[in-house]
């Protein structure tokens, strides 16, 4: 059996989480997922579409929002009961989080953002990204339990009918296992969508040439109900806040259209956009290193280019 | 305050990566190949001294590395942490336990003058090897709690309120040092080292304590370059003239 950790936020599972499920069909025909709150229930269904066989659900009182040591000691309790052969999750910041409070308490080895792994004895062996994806470390896992997460995107999600049993427990839990947990939350319900949700990203980069140029950016994400994205130097000159950066120490993304205008392709941008579905580059560099890995140019200057395409974009949709 | 900042020597590419002809390192003998700190470990050092800036203590600097780290350790104090600890290592990589079992003992045995850390400031993952659990591991080691993927830092009567970015909000954690907390890239704009700065760091103390290896249980077998997907871009045309074409694409893939 494996055992996959959910990541979930008050009840809506993470878009990546089918990835895990279905990554741990192949290591084993039996997946069992842990989901960490009362808030999780209703995600048990979605859970078995992916084929999950049991979803054990967590609840406790003290569980009333997102803590990492305490989702790791209700997963290192089921470790104990259940003797699954690997724990999986994906390697969102939260699935990554998990897993290394799990894999510190039982001491045992965790290999973070897998593309493949093979469960073997005595040793595991796992493929997994460096750098950013740029460098694949092939590895050995010497532990009898393999604790490791995929990389978002690396598999794809596949439908499965699982059973979808909800097992509800009680973990047992100390004060200081639910001492860091969400106490607040800040900036909801702002518009737009999230970077690491969006079908489709508008992101800028140097070109650009300033924070008012990222205007025309922002009507085309709108048309295309899209977000913002922005390379390293637009945040480090503040045009941006952080949380729109892709790349290796931003925001990993894969949309079905990642429009790169003014991005030249620094090998930090690539590694966080480089899975995208469609890339479309706008730059005045034919030669720009970001051409290696569009698949449509369109060369010029996008202060021309971007206002025609918000018009041509509107008058498509009407 | 007393503050350990966790940092790390990283080989910098100007521009492909090449191996050793074994495949187990990066070849760093290139005339376009140097050393660098992780992007998230030079904002972790620029927290550190801001916080001392702030409320008095020190700064220590701690790695595991070659010798030859020194280099990228001084460019640290030349930004303003007071000291460095290297961990010699003969060059072969640590796993991750290994290393967070090096710098918790270094935590928990103080600073040089005796004092306690009360808190350890980290990067999230190394730029190199990215394996996302060393400072939740030094956590563990110390019994401390931890908070990763921090954006937002500030410390008020001894607690520490995070700010963690997800999707388009913020989530805010609190927790009461002593605590160890690693931060992303953006938590705040590190800063340049000034002429003074980079001359008084040339004073300041290194110590080195030897560093024995454990057997790797994350254990390295070789490193492949990704395969890169040789595709030339599609040239639609040049300036607005390219946007009915492009439009069309926008139907195709279905997203108006």
């Amino acid at each position: 059996m494996i055992l996959v950790v959910a990541d979930h936020d008050r009840g809506v599972l993470d878009a990546t989480t089918g990835q895990a499920v279905t990554a741990a069909r192949a290591l084993d025909p039996q997946v069992d997922v842990l989901v960490v709150g009362a808030a999780g229930r209703d995600t048990a269904a979605e859970l078995a579409s992916y084929g999950a066989s049991t979803v054990h659900l967590a609840v406790s009182d003290s569980l009333t929002d997102y803590a990492p040591l305490a989702s790791a000691r209700a997963a290192v309790e089921l470790v104990g009961r259940l003797s699954p052969a690997a724990v999986i999750a994906t390697g969102t910041p939260r699935g990554n989080e998990v897993l290394a409070h799990v894999a510190s308490i039982l001491d045992v080895p965790f290999a973070a953002d897998c593309q493949q792994v093979t469960i073997a004895a005595p040793a595991h062996e796992v493929v997994r990204n460096r750098w950013g994806g740029n460098l694949l470390e092939t590895a050995k896992v010497h532990s009898d339990v393999l604790v490791a997460s995929f990389s978002p995107h690396a598999v794809r999600a596949e439908p499965a009918e699982g059973a979808g049993t909800v097992a509800e427990f009680a973990p047992v839990l100390a004060d200081a296992d639910t001492a860091v947990r969400v106490v607040d939350r800040v900036g909801e319900g702002a518009a737009g969508v999230g970077l690491a949700e969006a079908r489709v990203i508008v992101s800028g980069g140097r070109g650009v040439g300033g924070p008012e140029g990222f205007t025309v950016l922002e009507e085309l994400a709108d048309l295309l109900d899209g977000a913002i994205g922005c390379s390293r130097v637009v945040t480090s000159n503040g045009w941006r806040p952080h949380n729109e950066q892709v790349g290796q120490t931003g925001t990993k993304v894969a949309p079905d259209l990642y429009i790169a205008a003014g991005i030249s392709g620094a090998t930090q941008h690539i590694a966080g956009m480089r899975t995208s579905k469609t890339i479309v580059a706008i730059n005045t560099d034919k030669d720009a290193p970001i051409m290696g890995y569009a698949h449509y140019a369109v060369i010029g200057d996008l202060h021309t280019i971007l206002p025609a395409l918000v018009a041509a974009t509107r008058a498509a949709k009407e | 305050m007393h503050i350990a900042v966790c940092a790390k020597r990283i080989p910098l590419s100007g521009g492909r990566w090449v191996l050793t002809p074994d495949s187990t390192q990066i070849d760093t003998s290139g005339p376009s190949m140097g050393f660098t700190l992780s992007p998230h470990e030079e904002c972790a050092a620029e927290a550190a001294v801001q916080l001392v800036e702030q409320y008095g203590g020190s700064s220590t600097v701690l790695t595991v590395g070659v010798a030859d780290s020194e280099t990228e350790i001084r460019s640290l104090l030349a930004v303003g942490i007071d000291r460095g600890v290297i961990v010699e290592t003969d060059g072969r990589e640590w796993d991750p336990q290994a290393t967070a079992a090096a710098l918790t003992a270094q935590v928990s045995s103080g600073t040089p003058e005796g004092e306690s850390y009360d808190l350890v400031i980290c990067g999230t993952e190394a730029g190199d090897t990215a394996d996302y659990q060393v400072p939740v591991r030094i956590a563990h080691g110390l019994g401390w709690p931890v908070v990763t993927n921090v954006k937002g830092l500030t410390i008020t009567d001894g607690v520490a309120r995070c700010e963690r970015a997800v999707g388009s909000h913020r989530e805010i954690y609190e927790v009461t040092l002593p605590a160890v907390i690693s931060v992303k890239d953006g938590v705040n704009i590190p800063r340049y080292p000034s002429v003074p700065g980079r001359i008084k760091a040339r004073k300041k103390p290194v110590d080195v304590v030897a560093g024995d290896r454990p057997e790797p249980k994350l254990e390295k077998v070789r490193l492949d370059l990704v395969a890169e997907e040789q595709r030339s871009a599609e040239v639609l045309g040049t300036g607005p003239e390219a946007v009915p074409a492009l439009v069309d694409i926008f139907k195709n893939i279905g997203v108006i």
